[in-house]
């Protein structure tokens, strides 16, 4: 039970450690996005009926979390590893406990605590109840049992589990600023990510020009809504125009054009889009397979 | 005799639902058992954060045999019906008995129910009762078709030391748990509650959430103690601790000194919200320690070093958020932050916080003329009174509202009297806070409070039964108790409402404009006997009223109504009665403090002989009078005639009326309601006397009008102090 001593050592152990749990080990998804959840391999996975078992690394964008590099843990693009179990097995609480084992947490030596949180996305449409697991007062870890997701009931109920990836290396490495972690033997966190924390705070905030985020937010809302209505109901590429409608959406947020009232209308004309997608999921061959028992 | 040991185990239940799963499960299956006939000796429910548990003692082996008899149709009724009921009843013809009921004979099915084996019984209802139990939020999860709080994973139950068997939620009953989830290992096999509830503590699991509680108060007051530090105490963190470990073990951390020149309140809010730490203060100087508690769930092997440091580490990232916020706050001031308050909209038919500030500080304004307070000061705190909200502090932890505003206004360099009232404004927020005395802040607190009442009202946004979103009964209750314990005298109606509802109508704000327009256009300087009779005009006498008009009357009554109900509430701790206020109200006094000494001494006098027989004596008045008045269809309200007075009897009462009802005005007026009951006491015997001697109904027509008239002085005079005929008993 060494710790896992560098930054891609933590992911290559949880890598590792859920490919033996039967899980795909999927690359990140290609497109901007602010959570793991967002990953079609887990929204659109987590409906229909058919078992999935999917395990990755995710970049998330938070812009408004961009602190131009001077915040020792807040960055606007950090790292989630990202596992979705469904259906949940029972054990699931003790294969999460496996993998914190895995990356060097002896549960003899710390307070691993099950703290009600409950999870909702309201640009989803999707929420789920669980915990924030907690390592010696440190949220380590999000788990989830999905409950609804683009607004359909998730049957068989999936478990999402959720590392924040930096956070959880600060504490296995011992360190107080993100970019002091090391990313290998030789690399540290800053020299990997600190110009782009501090180029990417300043588009964000200062030079992501509205009037193109506007338009990007229309285009894609409406090419999500032709793929969807058309003959042919295209739910993965629909899928991608939502998250990407999502993500010009966070940005118009982080620039500070968006009212509270234009905020709500902008997450209700996400969650619409996906709706769509989800239900277009249900009636594809993946979301719509039936598995045979016995 | 045999015990019953029931525990459903399953994955972590939040701390703050335990508590009452516990007490729903043991009420649900408690009625469950006494619906089928089965007694016990005594229950026991345990709850924590895996576990719900039942233990109860003293079942039967079976339910006691019964008999029941089920009416059927009448003898000789169609065959068809009689056919009906032997076959809902499970009897043939010959089981059944002829009865009669007076009216003719009729069949009656004699059923020996035969007790069944409790354990049959409890295994049947089990599953149901406990699909019943009302969690606050449920989940589904696979392999169950029921929802629960978090996946279920085992039952126990143990009926007399055998498994009762049943299946719920996917999961079959049996007879093993398990212990702590990472000091224990394997399954733990139980039989009765006894070597349950010891196995479970050899496998590092405290059953009992009250000793839980107590281990962990406990140890920190030793853990303080040690190091000349006090606990403070917080019940509602011990709760929720509590149920977030099986095993608690307390340990003390350090705070960096470079944290402790911010606020404790911040230090604690953060502690207390985002780490569940308890807090710790100087046993001498009492000052804030820079050492915190934090209960774990594990004894670690390396004595907790790791936690520990761990923790700390978190500690440190969360004070150095909060650190950050109130430095930062403090680079602008706080009337800098006025006008920022009008992006936040405070509820969306009263308008932003801004426009309630200015209501606030209108009212705040009246309200200090009145009670003595310095307007100027009244005025200032009430504009300040909202700009923390803006700030990075509040904006984190919302609970320190008016705490930060208060030292963000002192570091402006406010006047101090201003920057408490910033705090103070809220108060009381519960039972057990503190009432504002300073002037500026009760001005303040006034005017916040009536306010929120005022403008809630206004958009029908009232309190019914159980909810009530907007606190509008604690800020009545604490409007209340501010009124009474500083006793502020005022007309609660015309010195109040009516300035509240004015400062809505001046400061224009749309949805509520219209019934405050309508409710200004009512003379200002009015009372509550106005409105009163105000109400029944506009009901009765002028059917054509303005929708308007009615709808701004009812709603100040309404606010009145609810005034008076929380004024109940309030005073029942006392023991006041209900009634007496009442009584006391519906003589359209509204002066709070006045109201509660004329109650007060109204229930002594009722306590008393004397006030027992008078109001004897006044409910036989007012029954005759009540009688009287229908049967004549008149009101007898004129003076007596004292020629037309002939027994010694009623001589003798109109006499003591005719001294009583100008001293007991007298006595009211100079607010002397002991003295004022006194007068009255002394109309028991004359009114003792009459009833046992003269005859009201007296043949002679002019006789009876005259002591019915009589009857009617005394009603009216008894009425000066306090409506009696809404006193009981």
């Amino acid at each position: 039970m060494a710790k896992a001593k560098t930054f891609q050592d933590l992911i290559l152990t949880l890598q590792d450690y859920w490919a033996k749990q039967g899980c795909v080990i999927l690359q990140p998804y290609d497109l901007q996005m602010g959570a793991g959840t967002f990953n079609p391999a887990t929204t659109l996975r987590s409906l229909g009926e058919r078992p999935w078992r999917a395990a990755y690394v995710q970049p998330c964008r938070r812009p408004k979390d961009g602190r131009y590099g001077e915040n020792p843990n807040r960055l606007q693009h950090y790292y989630q590893y990202q596992v979705i179990l469904k259906p949940a097995p029972k054990e699931v609480l003790d294969l999460y406990l496996g993998s914190l084992k895995a990356i060097g947490l002896d549960p003899a030596l710390h307070d691993i605590r099950f703290v009600e949180d409950d999870w909702e996305s309201p640009t989803l449409g999707a929420w789920g109840l669980g915990w924030e697991v907690w390592c010696d007062g440190m949220e380590i870890t999000q788990f989830t049992y999905f409950q609804q997701v683009g607004g359909i009931d998730c049957d068989p109920v999936s478990a999402e589990i959720t590392y924040g990836l930096e956070r959880l290396a600060m504490y296995v490495q011992n360190v107080e600023f993100v970019y002091d972690l090391a990313f290998n033997e030789q690399f540290r966190y800053g020299e990997v990510f600190h110009q782009n924390e501090q180029e990417f705070s300043a588009y964000n905030f200062e030079l992501a020009d509205t009037e193109i985020l506007k338009r990007h937010f229309e285009d894609a809302e409406k090419e999500c809504n032709a793929l969807i209505s058309g003959n042919k109901k295209l739910a993965l590429p629909a899928y991608d125009q939502c998250i990407k409608a999502s993500h010009c959406f966070n940005l118009l947020d982080a620039r500070g054009v968006i009212s509270v009232t234009e905020r709500a209308a902008y997450i209700g004309r996400v969650r619409n889009l996906a709706k769509m997608c989800s239900d277009a999921w249900l009636e594809s061959p993946m979301g719509a397979y039936k598995p045979r028992y016995g | 005799m045999a015990d019953f040991l029931l525990e459903l185990f399953s994955e972590e239940i939040p701390a703050r639902m335990q508590v009452q799963a516990a007490k729903d499960l043991e009420r649900l299956v408690v009625g469950a058992l006494s619906d089928r006939g089965l007694m016990f000796e005594g229950v026991k429910a345990f709850s924590g954060p895996r576990r719900l548990t039942l233990a109860i003692a003293g079942l039967p082996a079976k339910q006691p045999d019964v008999k029941e008899e089920k009416k059927g149709p009448r003898v000789g009724a169609p065959e068809k019906a009689i056919e009906g009921f032997l076959r809902g009843a499970g009897v043939t013809l010959d089981q059944c008995q002829k009865q009669n009921d007076g009216k003719g004979e009729f069949y009656v099915a004699v059923i020996d129910r035969k007790g069944r084996a409790t354990a049959d019984v409890l295994a049947e209802f089990l599953p149901d009762v406990f699909a019943k139990l009302p969690w606050p939020k449920s989940m589904r999860f696979p392999g169950s078709a029921i929802r629960w709080v978090r996946p279920l994973h085992s039952i126990v139950a143990m009926f007399d030391g055998e498994i009762v068997p049943f299946e719920f939620a996917g999961v079959k009953s049996g007879n093993t748990t398990l212990g702590h989830r990472f000091l224990s290992s394997g399954p733990i096999t139980v039989r009765h509650f006894e070597d349950y509830e010891k196995r479970l503590l050899d496998a590092h699991v405290i059953l009992d959430a009250a000793e839980r509680k107590a281990i962990i108060l406990h140890e920190v007051t030793q853990k303080a103690f040690a190091l000349g530090l006090d606990l403070i105490a917080d019940e509602g963190l011990l709760d929720e601790v509590a149920g977030l470990a099986e095993w608690p073990v307390v340990l003390i951390g350090h705070i960096e000194t470079q944290f402790m020149d911010v606020p404790p309140e911040i230090l604690q809010t953060s502690m207390r919200t985002h780490q569940k730490y308890f807090s710790l203060r100087d046993s001498k100087t009492h000052k804030m320690a820079a050492r915190f508690a934090l209960v774990a769930n594990m004894a670690a092997s390396d004595g907790g070093k790791e936690i520990v440091t761990g923790n700390e580490r978190v500690l440190r990232a969360r004070l150095s958020d909060a650190k950050f916020f109130w430095d930062q706050d403090r680079e602008r001031t706080l009337e800098s932050r006025v006008d920022d308050l009008k992006a936040i909209v405070f509820q969306a038919k009263l308008g932003t916080q801004y426009e309630r500030v200015e209501r606030i500080e209108a009212l705040a304004g009246e309200i200090a003329e009145k009670i003595g307070a310095d307007v100027k000061k009244a005025k200032r705190a009430a504009r300040l009174c909202k700009a923390d909200l803006t700030t990075g502090v509040v904006g984190e932890f919302s609970e320190l509202q008016g705490v930060m505003g208060r030292y963000y206004a002192l570091h402006d360099g406010e006047d101090p009297d201003v920057a408490d009232a910033v705090r103070d404004h809220y108060k009381p927020v519960g039972p057990g806070d503190a009432v504002p005395t300073n002037k500026v802040s009760i001005a303040v607190a006034l005017a916040d409070k009536l306010d929120q009442l005022v403008g809630f009202f206004a958009i029908d946004e009232k309190p019914t039964g159980s909810s009530d979103p907007f606190a509008l009964r604690r800020a009545a209750l604490g409007l209340i108790r501010i009124v009474l314990s500083n006793s502020i005298r005022f007309e609660i109606f015309s010195m109040l409402l009516f300035p509240a509802f004015k400062a809505q109508v001046e400061l224009d704000v749309m949805p509520i404009k219209d019934k405050a327009k309508a409710i200004a256009t009512l003379q200002l300087e009015t009372s509550l006997s106005a409105i009163r009779n105000e109400m029944v005009e506009t009901f009765t006498a002028e059917p054509a009223a303005s929708e308007r008009r009615k709808l701004a009357v009812r709603s100040i009554l309404e606010i009145i109504e609810f005034l008076a109900d929380r004024l109940k509430v309030a005073l029942r701790d006392k023991g006041t009665r209900h009634d007496l206020i009442d009584a006391v109200f519906s003589r359209n006094e509204d002066d709070l403090v006045r109201l509660v000494a004329r109650v007060e001494a109204l229930q002594s006098f009722l306590k008393a002989d004397e006030g027992v027989n008078l109001l004897a004596g006044y409910k036989r008045a007012a029954n005759i009078l009540k009688a009287e008045e229908k049967k004549d269809k008149k009101t007898f309200d004129g003076d007596p005639d004292p020629e037309a007075l002939v027994a010694p009897e009623e001589k003798a009462l109109y006499v003591e009326l005719a001294t009583a009802s100008d001293l007991i005005r007298a006595e009211v007026e100079r607010e002397r309601f002991v003295e004022a009951m006194g007068v009255m006491a002394r109309l028991r015997k004359p009114v003792d006397a009459f009833f046992d001697k003269v005859k009201v109904n007296d043949d002679d027509p002019k006789i009876r009008e005259n002591r019915l008239k009589l009857l009617a002085r005394l009603r009216a005079t008894l009425h000066l102090v306090a409506d009696f005929s809404k006193i009981e008993g």
